[in-house]
């Protein structure tokens, strides 16, 4: 069942990127002040909510393993949390790439792109805490603390352009801005690239999953080969 | 000029997007072919274990 929900996620997030990929690159027009390079936003943009989606849904988990014990919910927040970091690394690449153009600088150290930063180093760090640890029940617990912690970055980033008067450029999407900052075909774009990415990274946290799952077996399996 | 670099950089940005993407599915292919290798010994280990007895 859920190889055939993998394959068809897939194959369903396939045919939509291909789809925005014409849509960005042929069918919208360049914007007028910033040129061609505008574009990496319909990749920025959909990546940066799809990490925090993948954080936040890594932290509820978190918090429900500590209530439930249940090392499931720890699977999902570590699979969570990894692809979230994927995307993490796209929203951070991104746009540095487009800002040594638009403002001539690889990096600045505004309160978005430091908290972004802060974010990406604390769910890495998560990742390597469990690495560090052996002892499931002691990993689950410890990196459930964490990833809750790290979630509060999250907040932190998502509020930084309403907070702060930052170089990074304020909120574009009509959800947040009630409308008028962007070309209603410019912002779809952005929804449908959204969508896609949302599927291509649900596809990867099943594949995480599953992962998780195999090695709980074969840690398992080792206990009861060492107990012969 | 300065509209080339701009599409370079645009070309460079997606490229670069995707390759971290792809990087990071051709890891986790690699990490589940190591897993599926690792519960095929363990089992093999469990069931000689389990004849031996």
């Amino acid at each position: 069942m859920r190889e055939k929900l993998i394959y068809l996620l897939s194959a369903a997030a396939a045919v939509l990127l291909v789809r925005n990929l014409y849509v960005i690159f042929l069918a919208l027009p360049d914007e007028a002040q910033q040129g061609p390079i505008y574009r990496i936003l319909f990749v920025h943009l959909p990546s940066a909510i799809t990490c925090f989606i993948g954080f936040f849904a890594a932290g509820v988990c978190s918090a429900l393993y500590l209530g439930t014990k249940n090392l499931r919910y720890d699977a999902v927040a570590a699979a969570s949390t990894e692809v979230g970091l994927a995307f993490a690394t796209v929203v951070l690449v991104t746009g540095s790439i487009w800002a040594r153009i638009i403002w001539g600088i690889w990096w600045t150290w505004d309160a978005r792109l430091t908290s972004m930063l802060v974010c990406w180093l604390l769910y890495a760090a998560y990742l390597m805490l469990r690495n560090a640890v052996t002892e499931p029940t002691q990993r689950a617990r410890f990196s459930a603390v964490l990833s809750i912690f790290a979630f509060t970055d999250v907040i932190i980033v998502w509020k930084s352009i309403e907070w702060w008067r930052t170089q990074h450029p304020g909120p574009v999407l009509s959800i947040r801005t009630g409308g008028g900052r962007m070309d209603p075909d410019m912002e779809s774009a952005i929804y449908w690239n959204l969508v896609a990415l949302l599927l291509f990274a649900v596809v990867l946290v099943l594949v995480r999953i599953r992962q998780e799952e195999m090695r709980r077996e074969i840690d398992g399996m080792r206990q009861a080969a060492h107990a012969f | 000029m300065l509209e080339a670099r701009n599409l370079m950089y645009m070309f460079y940005g997606f490229l670069a997007a995707w390759v971290i993407l792809v990087g990071y599915v051709v890891t986790l292919a690699a990490r589940e072919r190591k897993l599926k290798d690792e519960l095929a010994q363990v089992r093999n280990l469990l069931k000689e274990r389990e004849s031996a007895r």
